[in-house]
């Protein structure tokens, strides 16, 4: 089923609406359901079991590797565990989709650690998803860049 | 054999029945996940990376006020049964003492503890900090635990994404990094059979529940550890306030549940409580299932006020004494024999006598 929003992505969301005391069901994908501000639900029955199946899907090829420890999406499939701290930004695509299929979220905003950087955290962020929001425009990769800009909105 | 007389109360401070709801909620444990940036997480590098990691957390700690004074406990030269006693006493995770399935003990698996504060090394985080207290005190706990966060992150190097937060080995952990858990007896609700209910409901706030031990671990004696599902995209605060509330509820449930008991059905609960009692305090060969049980039904008469006498340290002392290892090193005996069951049932005796004296049955 496609999302009745854009018209475009699969449907993931069913949105049951009761106005005026008459009930519609409302399909949406994850972006158009994101955008009225509900969180896609959690799938699979082990926090990693669903996602783990469905990797792969998405972003970095399964066999493509950390380029600091070696590990690939496909030793994070068997062993549920990363190989090193590098493997967050080596596989960012992927393991965003699946923080936020764990956590409903994707943006942590408990307490920020601060060691030896003249740049808070947050403004070290907004400055790294504006250049990622000005290349995405570049290539053109538009689908990235709204996702960039709803980030960039959110923490405005 | 461990050298507990390192500890202040052997590490078993939480126990004590001091902190706040004592009769339903035993201990509240609260850990972070952390990792040193720029070596490989736990899984993934060698036995020198390990040592050198444990080198700079030890020195780190040893600068630090929280831990300065810590003990250090190698798990990766103790014995299993020793590791079994640690593991028992809740001081270690499963996969540091190396209990897990087919893992041996990884090399430098090791255990910081100063008082209620501790620091697990290359556990499957480079650190998992954890604060322990009596009771349910979640507040507290965090508040303890926060301060070591705090000390050891400006002496070490921690691994954080400004996105994502504190990164771990297990995507389930991200963002705070934090597991709060509380340990509570829920007989009321279990002898209600208002538990399943109960548990159902927690999945759906958020929340999820565990057994005596911890992840893996099944239900014995009645006891639950309820914790926090999520780590990310909320704050700390947000995720501990919302823990105490819901746990608030099920401590408000289990009261109903035992009120509800008492008036329904009085005979009916003494005579569970003291049939427990009586088995308890006469069996030759006890069972570590049995006990567990029969000391829940105890637990459930001193929290109603049916046994006169009976202190909670003197259960919990029991909870923890009468678990395999600590009654298989404490009798020197393989943790396979089976005159464990009749050195429990003595242990029992003992303990229970020494609290209410010989002629003090009603």
């Amino acid at each position: 089923m496609t999302c009745d929003a854009c018209g475009e992505r699969e449907a993931i969301v069913n949105l049951t609406q009761i106005e005026n005391g008459e009930a519609t069901a409302v399909h949406l994908c994850e972006r158009c359901a994101a955008e009225r501000g509900v969180e896609p639900p959690v799938t699979g029955k082990t926090p990693l079991g669903g996602f783990l199946a469905a990797m792969g899907e998405v972003g970095a090829s399964v066999s493509e590797a950390c380029p600091t420890c070696g590990a690939t999406l496909q030793t994070f499939r068997e062993s549920g565990r990363l190989g090193c701290s590098e493997c967050w930004r080596a596989f960012e695509p992927s393991l965003r989709e699946l923080v936020r299929r764990l956590h409903g979220s994707t943006f942590h905003v408990g307490e920020r650690y601060e060691h030896d950087t003249g740049e808070t955290a947050v403004a070290q962020l907004e400055s790294e998803l504006r250049e990622k929001l000005r290349e995405a425009v570049a290539s053109e990769n538009f689908e990235l860049a709204a996702e960039l800009r709803d980030r960039l909105r959110v923490m405005e | 054999m461990i050298d507990f007389s390192l500890l202040t109360d052997g590490g078993m401070g939480w126990l004590d029945a001091s902190g706040p709801e004592s009769h339903l909620v035993l201990s509240t444990r609260i850990r972070l996940a952390r990792n040193l940036s720029g070596h490989p997480f736990s899984g993934r590098n060698g036995d020198a990376e390990r040592e050198r990691i444990l080198g700079l957390v030890t020195a780190a700690a040893g600068e630090s006020r929280a831990l300065g004074q810590a003990a250090m406990f190698r798990l990766d030269r103790m014995d299993e049964a020793d590791r079994r006693v640690l593991h028992e006493r809740h001081l270690v995770s499963r996969e540091l003492a190396g209990l897990e399935g087919v893992t041996r003990v990884r090399y430098g698996s090791a255990l910081l503890i100063q008082d209620r504060l501790s620091a697990m090394v290359n556990e499957e985080d480079h650190l998992r900090l954890q604060g322990l207290h009596s009771g349910f005190a979640v507040g507290e706990t965090y508040a303890a635990v926060d301060r070591l966060d705090e000390d050891l992150g400006g002496r070490l190097s921690f691994a954080f994404h400004s996105e994502f937060g504190y990164l771990t080995a297990c995507p389930t952990n991200v963002g705070t990094g934090l597991r709060a858990s509380v340990l509570i007896h829920l007989p009321g609700l279990v002898l209600t059979k208002e538990v399943s209910r109960v548990l159902q409901g927690l999945a759906q706030v958020g929340l999820t529940f565990r057994g005596l031990y911890g992840e893996g671990s099944e239900v014995v004696g009645n006891f639950f550890q309820l914790s926090n599902q999520t780590t990310l995209g909320k704050s700390e605060t947000e995720l501990l306030d919302h823990l105490a509330k819901v746990v608030r509820q099920v401590v408000d449930y289990e009261e109903q549940a035992r009120a509800v008991l008492l008036s329904s059905a009085p005979t009916v609960i003494e005579d569970k409580v003291w049939r427990a009692y009586g088995l308890l305090r006469h069996a030759r060969s006890l069972s570590f299932d049995e006990a567990m049980n029969l000391l829940s039904a105890v637990r459930l008469g001193v929290g109603l006020d049916l046994v006169p006498g009976m202190g909670l340290y003197a259960l919990n002392k029991l909870l923890v004494h009468t678990q395999p290892a600590h009654l298989a090193v404490a009798e020197n005996l393989p943790l396979s024999d089976p005159a464990l069951s009749i050195r429990r049932a003595a242990l029992v005796r003992r303990v229970i006598e020494e609290e209410m004296g010989r002629e003090r049955l009603p």
